[in-house]
């Protein structure tokens, strides 16, 4: 197992202590990259005997959310008991399971700043990499994507709608760091070396609480570098070795444990 | 009504019972067809697997057919390659239920992956590190190879083979049937590895992680093994089947015994280092990763019972049965054998695919339990039913067995 390393490593640190578990970073995520919102009766299947009623999104485990908010808790009974909320983008992980499994590579992780990458028109939809991929990062298009009437006229243009039958995942809002680029070089500035909050994701964006931070954790002059390094801060599934660049923090001990890092609080990093 | 095309001096219903059995299974096959073409018209998510179960009853399938169609590779190896004659009075059977399960598996993958037009990417742009490029290139490769090895059964039909090319043919074919085997089992042999090995490389999946022998983890050498192990009597079964239905002898009971004795002597070597693989895993894996072997059950539905049922009932019982000669000799102890071998392997293919997924990795999510709905079902039926449809009429117009002649 050999962890990719690049000049450039896009990261996140997820403060759980701060997150409020509103679901506001689902929701940006959503809207950034164009997914679809499920919906029951498809009107454009025309063979009325062949059609068949879609989940709506009350079927969470066919619903299409590149982020997820997780609740834990400490399992103790009142007035012990204690929630925290684990925000769950792609982990974007150094070792990924799911790139060396992909039969066709429409995911790879070889580009500056170290994000896995999904080709939508390559992929055929073998799903082998959603059964690698422990933390549940990749979403399958079970339908077609349809928009209610006049919602698709929001559509970003920067993004491209997926087709049903691949696979998809959270990319870092990647066409963000191709625009952060782009103002950059128009600048005259050096893409690559952007400054911390030049390029940012939509989670991290709309957090109303700040708890998202997200930047270069290999650059000492963005927040992210020193903030993976706290005491406090660990990986989810460490032990596995896939290396994600998706930390959290957590002053509370029992929150830690749930990451699975029991090194955490003692210099793991 | 159609005796002028039946193979030569054998017996066979008439026609009109034919057409019969011919609807019913027709019936099936419509019904698994309907299924089919929704799932094809309005996607994947018509059937019962969500985000949590990317692989479920589909994947199952497939895993066990192609494990069970084992006996067709195995049993040319030893017949073309080995030269172990009396193996030929069941080979052609073997060929047949080898295109069926191969051919069948292929089928169910067109509905399987989101994308079937794209089937083809595997080959245009194969990524070397995935298992899956291998499955994909051997599974193609060997389906060939079985439609290779199945022309020379159909050349040699009563009135084809009266032709003197299509007879020469025939022929020329044969004589060269041990290339196709030596390729086959080679394919057939990667093939099954490579199945095993999509499991053993998930990192993130505790449950299926192994580590392993160069670049293949011990699955890979364990689906072989369970695939040679099994395949064998499977054929057995059908033929059996085929003369309970029909109700003559079709393989006499020597060469059944035989391949009892192949099954196994395969299923003893893979009982030993499946035992091995499980300890191994269960006490070096586990805790080295912060987790227990009581940690990778889950209830009733994901519980022990099934891994003992697969490893002790389904897989030392019939090895114990196939190996003594004593037991392995009654027909009822044989068959009883047979059906509990393919019954694990089976299970087998069934925990690593579903089991392996329903685990939850992450501390705080929580077991899932996959129930495929009756898309799954019937799409899977009508695989079997187009087995039942070939293997009908191979049986009604082809030199299928060798000694049916005279055995009745």
């Amino acid at each position: 197992m050999q962890t990719k390393e690049f000049k450039i490593k896009w990261g996140m640190v997820i403060d759980i202590d701060k997150c409020t578990g509103c679901g506001a970073c689902m929701v940006g995520c959503q809207v950034e990259n164009n997914i679809a919102p499920m919906t029951k009766k498809d009107p454009y299947n025309y063979v009325q005997a062949l059609t068949k009623d879609r989940d709506d999104a009350s079927n969470k485990l066919k619903t299409l959310t590149w982020m997820t908010v997780y609740e834990l808790s400490n399992g103790q009974a009142f007035p012990e008991h204690e929630t925290a909320y684990l925000p769950r983008p792609c982990m974007q992980c150094g070792n990924p399971a799911c790139v060396p499994v992909c039969p066709v590579i429409a995911t790879d992780k070889n580009e500056e700043g170290g994000i896995v990458s999904q080709i939508y028109p390559r992929c055929i939809g073998c799903r082998y990499c959603m059964a690698a991929c422990p933390y549940h990062a990749r979403y399958f298009n079970w339908w077609d994507p349809l928009w209610p009437e006049g919602m698709d006229k929001g559509l970003s243009p920067a993004v491209s709608v997926r087709p049903r039958g691949v696979v998809e995942k959270c990319n870092f809002c990647h066409s963000r760091y191709l625009d952060a680029k782009d103002k950059a070089r128009m600048d005259g500035e050096d893409p690559m070396n952007l400054a911390d909050g030049a390029y940012n994701t939509a989670c991290a964006d709309i957090c109303p609480t700040k708890a998202i931070t997200f930047g270069d954790l290999n650059n000492p002059e963005h927040a992210v570098h020193d903030l993976a390094k706290s005491p406090h801060a660990f990986r989810l599934l460490e032990k596995l070795g896939l290396a994600p660049q998706v930390y959290y923090m957590s002053e509370r001990e029992w929150v830690r444990k749930q990451g699975d890092n029991y090194n955490a609080g003692g210099g793991g990093h | 009504m159609d005796s002028k095309l039946f193979p030569e001096g054998v017996q066979r219903c008439s026609f009109g019972k034919f057409l019969i059995w011919t609807a019913v299974i027709l019936g099936f096959f419509t019904w698994g067809l309907y299924a089919a073409v929704l799932v094809l018209y309005n996607g994947i998510g018509t059937t019962g697997l969500d985000n949590y179960f990317g692989f479920g009853a589909w994947i199952t399938f497939d895993l066990a057919v192609i494990a069970l169609g084992a006996g067709a590779f195995f049993t040319g190896l030893l017949k073309y390659i080995l030269k172990i004659k009396q193996l030929e009075k069941i080979i052609n059977l073997t060929v047949v239920v080898g295109f069926i399960c191969y051919s069948g598996a292929m089928l169910v993958l067109t509905l399987d992956i989101g994308q079937p037009g794209r089937a083809w990417f595997g080959y245009w742009h194969p990524n070397v590190h995935s298992m899956l490029t291998e499955v994909i290139f051997c599974i193609t490769c060997y389906c060939t190879v079985l439609i290779i090895e199945f022309v020379p059964l159909v050349l040699e039909q009563k009135q084809l083979n009266k032709i003197p090319f299509i007879h020469a043919l025939a022929h020329n074919m044969h004589v060269n049937m041990a290339l196709f085997a030596g390729i086959g089992a080679f394919l057939s042999t990667f093939h099954q590895g490579s199945l095993g090995g999509m499991y053993g490389v998930l990192i993130g999946r505790p449950f299926a992680f192994r580590e392993g022998f160069f670049i293949w983890p011990w699955t890979f050498f364990l689906f072989v093994l369970s695939a040679v192990g099994s395949g064998p009597v499977f054929t057995v079964l059908v033929a059996t089947f085929m003369e309970k239905l029909t109700g003559k002898k079709l393989v006499d009971f020597k060469t059944k015994a035989l391949m009892g004795k192949i099954a196994g002597t395969m299923l003893c070597v893979y009982m030993f280092f499946k035992i091995l693989d499980t300890w191994a895993w269960a006490t070096g894996y586990l805790p080295s990763v912060g987790l227990t072997f009581d940690d990778m059950f889950y209830g009733l539905v994901y519980g022990k019972w099934l891994m003992f049922s697969e490893i002790v009932l389904c897989g030392v019982v019939p090895a114990i049965m196939l190996i003594v000669p004593a037991i392995r000799n009654r027909p009822g102890l044989l068959y009883t054998a047979a059906i509990l071998d393919c019954i694990g392997v089976s299970l087998n293919r069934y925990i690593f695919t579903v089991q392996t997924i329903a685990f939850p990795a992450m501390p705080f999510d929580s077991w899932q339990v996959y129930v495929p709905n009756w898309v799954e079902y019937a799409s899977s039926i009508m695989i079997i039913a187009y087995g039942f449809l070939v293997l009908s009429l191979v049986y009604r117009y082809l030199p299928l067995f060798p000694q049916e002649r005279e055995l009745n």
